[in-house]
């Protein structure tokens, strides 16, 4: 028989990771902005995800909402754990997902909701970032509830978690409009790719070697038996996952930085997951401990296993729709 | 002791606050889909270009008040768990798997088509893109079933079992906890509201340009196309209002005590209090104007039939009654308002003078907004009558919250309240700049002066069909 609660960890999972490489990009645009020159260049590089950034969004209502549905107990634990992250996040968002609509109508405070979309992407990127480093340093939890105060979030650790998911959404934001835009656009986002690679290599090298240090079980699992399997490719799968794409920022095939920086998103997911398995809070509570019901679960799954492929059938189409250079003018 | 009140009033003036902002949208957002589905429906059908025009003309007023109903509404599902988490480890094996099934079935369905209807006419042709259309409005209304679903169960729960832990989980059958009683009512009341409000939004604005000009094709159309909707749709929620509250008499009859203002029982048929000032602390609404034997007559069909009053309600079980009494009766005020307004658009049609008659368009002007009011006034009524509880009868609002610092709470109702009055109040003003504007003759194609208007497309080239 297949364990439900296994099976809502991985969706769970997907939708987060999902969510970090599609709203990623659309946030490391944001954070690229206020970089990018006033008026054709600042409207293209809008215009490349504008159709989009909605429905990347909706993976972040998924990751919440279907973690409250297959792990109730983790939702109310998390949620208050990271009170002030959380409310600032969702305050960046509503600043980041306005600006889309208000840059246009209003062409006399263009430059304000450009500054708004920027800002809204950096503080929305931030607080995400520190949510990762919070959980992963460990929560204080007593019996069903957290316990720990209101400032407890804040550490070196997750501000470098912050930093360095800033620097690599920002990474992928320039990647991407490699990919779909042309012309001067294009050459800052290669430009803006080589400063940011170098950094995102050294960020994720730093919370790499910090990460055993902080709980005895991550340490166990990376240093091990049979953790050990993992730990010696990864950072040679980063590093050449490094080399292609800093080679690729020099070649015409545009794609290919997109596709590597995914391959590094790719790997620092699968180190987390190395870390964290099977807790869904880590070093505290297991994804058993705070499974839903049985019922609740199978109820669930019967809609996502057939409602996750529609969906990304239909995402891939609207992509398919709005697919090639977006330039300065606009759509062909 | 003290702490932790303070924490939880103010937790919840902020769950009250984000989630009135954020239904602000979806109630407009919700009709004016359909209404965005209508116009291009008629305008595929009858090749007019007024259709595809109007069309247009409203769908960039949808991008702007959809974008708010999304970002306004992701804070909604991390509420639950920032401020309310033991209601949310409690609730969720229930309520989790509901909204679920709201994110995969409607959100995504919304999000992911909504591109291709704001900016992909042109490269999916005008059948392909009608379907997104409909997809999307399709969306915001299987948005309203889940997330009505999920409310009803926390007014009227039914099918569920309670677990060792405390926790709500599902029994048997998931349909009994979907269709439980108070939710076939709640979704028809609700979904019928959001039409209503949009058919007055777009009737005031093709009001105001009929009192500026009383040619303009757009604005006869709008306007005609919103009194119909006025005059039909009205009485239907008359109907649906009185049976959502003789269901809610049936499962939360202190509700309905609260919003007659009920305080003592009333065994040989209750007066119908129209308006009077309720007074909790003697327990009597003062000043108050009354049809006697009303209210059992319209609950009970009965003029002498007996009805119980708040007396028979411990007093740690009632809902605060003056805001309910109050806020059912400005949405049932103008309810009948808008049912004022149907009618008089009735007659004006039937003699010919639907464009003519200008105090009629100064009235539909008046009442734009009263949709929204309404809508909200409801919501109060439903929600704070039933007090004080999250699961009624079931989980005191008392015992949801998170463990919070009072501060904190504070610090974050203060952050939502200066965020989202300075961002909406800035998105209101763009759409009523919009709406300032006539509809052309020549709408342009794009919801934003971006995307497609920058590729040099030309309205004329969209109108008269897809550019290969």
């Amino acid at each position: 028989m297949i364990d439900l609660t296994i099976v809502w960890a991985v969706i769970i999972a997907f939708a987060v990771a999902a969510y970090v490489v599609m709203d990623g990009f659309d946030l490391g645009i944001g954070i690229l902005f206020p970089r990018f020159r006033v008026g054709k260049e600042r409207d293209a590089a809008m215009n490349s995800i504008a159709p989009v950034w909605d429905g990347n969004e909706t993976w972040l209502v998924l990751g919440g909402g279907g973690l409250m549905a297959a792990f109730p107990l983790a939702y109310a634990v998390v949620l208050p754990a990271l009170y002030a992250p959380l409310i600032a996040m969702l305050l960046g968002l509503v600043f980041r997902g306005v600006a889309f609509e208000f840059r246009w109508r209003d062409p006399a405070h263009r430059p304000f909701w450009d500054m708004a979309f920027c800002g809204g992407s950096l503080v929305a990127t931030l607080a995400q970032g520190i949510t990762l480093g919070a959980l992963l340093q460990g929560i204080t939890v007593e019996g069903r509830a957290y316990a720990g105060g209101w400032w407890e979030w804040l550490s070196p650790f997750s501000l470098l978690t912050g930093i360095s998911l800033v620097i690599g959404y920002a990474l992928l934001g320039a990647s991407w409009l490699i990919w779909k835009t042309e012309g001067p656009l294009q050459a800052d986002a290669r430009r803006f790719a080589r400063l940011l690679l170098p950094a995102l290599l050294v960020v994720i090298g730093a919370v790499s070697a910090y990460t055993p240090f902080l709980e005895g079980q991550y340490f166990q699992r990376w240093f091990e038996w049979p953790g050990l399997i993992a730990t010696v490719p990864m950072p040679i799968l980063v590093l050449l996952a490094g080399f292609f794409l800093w080679r690729s920022l020099t070649n015409r095939r545009d794609w290919q930085p997109f596709v590597l920086t995914l391959a590094l998103f790719g790997l620092s997911m699968v180190g987390l997951a190395i870390s964290i398995w099977p807790d869904v809070i880590p070093g505290r509570v297991t994804i058993w401990e705070a499974a839903a019901p049985y019922r609740s679960q199978l109820f669930m799954l019967v809609g996502a296993v057939v409602i996750v492929p529609v969906i990304l059938a239909y995402t891939a189409w609207a992509y398919w729709v709005f697919r090639g250079k977006v330039d300065e003018a606009g759509y062909h | 002791m003290f702490e932790s009140f303070d924490a939880l009033l103010l937790a919840r003036m902020q769950f009250a606050f984000t989630v009135s902002f954020h239904f602000i949208f979806p109630a407009f957002s919700i009709g004016l889909a359909s209404y965005l589905m209508v116009l291009e429906g008629l305008w595929l059908k009858t090749g007019q270009g007024v259709y595809a025009n109007l069309f247009r003309y409203w769908l960039k007023i949808f991008a702007i008040t959809f974008a708010m109903g999304v970002v306004s509404g992701i804070v909604m599902s991390y509420q639950f768990g920032t401020n309310w988490s033991v209601f949310s480890d409690k609730a969720g094996p229930v309520i989790g798997p509901l909204m679920a099934y709201e994110v995969l079935t409607a959100f995504f369905l919304e999000a992911g088509f909504l591109g291709v209807m704001l900016f992909g006419i042109n490269k999916v042709g005008r059948k392909l893109h009608f379907a997104a259309t409909c997809m999307v409005a399709l969306g915001t209304f299987i948005s309203a079933f889940w997330i009505l679903s999920v409310n009803s169960w926390m007014q009227t729960p039914t099918g569920h079992e309670i677990a060792a832990n405390g926790q709500f989980v599902p029994g048997e059958t998931w349909l009994a906890i979907i269709f439980n009683p108070s939710f076939p009512y709640r979704l028809v009341h609700t979904v019928t509201a959001a039409y209503l409000t949009t058919a007055f939004v777009v009737g005031a604005v093709g009001a105001w340009h009929l009192l500026k000009d009383r040619t303009n094709l757009g604005a006869r159309k709008m306007f005609s196309m919103a009194m119909w909707m006025a005059a039909l749709a009205t009485p239907v929620q008359v109907f649906f209002g009185d049976q959502h509250g003789l269901n809610t008499l049936e499962h939360q009859p202190a509700k309905v005590m609260a919003m007659e203002g009920h305080y003592d029982s009333h065994p040989n048929g209750a007066p119908l209090i129209l308006i009077g000032i309720p007074n909790s602390k003697e327990k009597r609404v003062d000043y108050a104007l009354e049809i006697p034997k009303g209210s059992s007559l319209i609950l009970k069909h009965d003029p002498d039939a007996p009805l119980a009053g708040l007396d028979t309600v411990p007093d740690e079980d009632e809902p605060p009654v003056g805001i309910v009494f109050w806020s059912f009766r400005i949405m049932v005020g103008l309810g009948l308002a808008m049912l004022g307004i149907g009618l008089w658009s009735l007659l004006a049609r039937a003699r010919g003078r639907l464009y003519d008659w200008r105090w009629l368009h100064r009235a539909a002007l008046l009442m734009g907004p009263s949709g929204f009011v309404a809508v909200i006034a409801g919501w109060v009524t439903t929600e704070v009558g039933r007090q004080p509880w999250t699961v009624y009868g079931l989980l005191r609002t008392a015992n949801s919250a998170a463990p919070l610092d009072a501060p904190a709470v504070a610090v974050s109702l203060l952050a939502f309240i200066v965020v989202y009055f300075f961002t909406f109040g800035a998105g209101a003003l763009y759409i009523l700049k919009l709406m300032g504007k006539p509809p052309a003759p020549h709408e342009s194609a794009e919801p934003a002066a971006g995307p497609v208007r920058t590729a040099g497309i030309t309205p004329a080239a969209a109108i008269e069909g897809t550019r290969e």
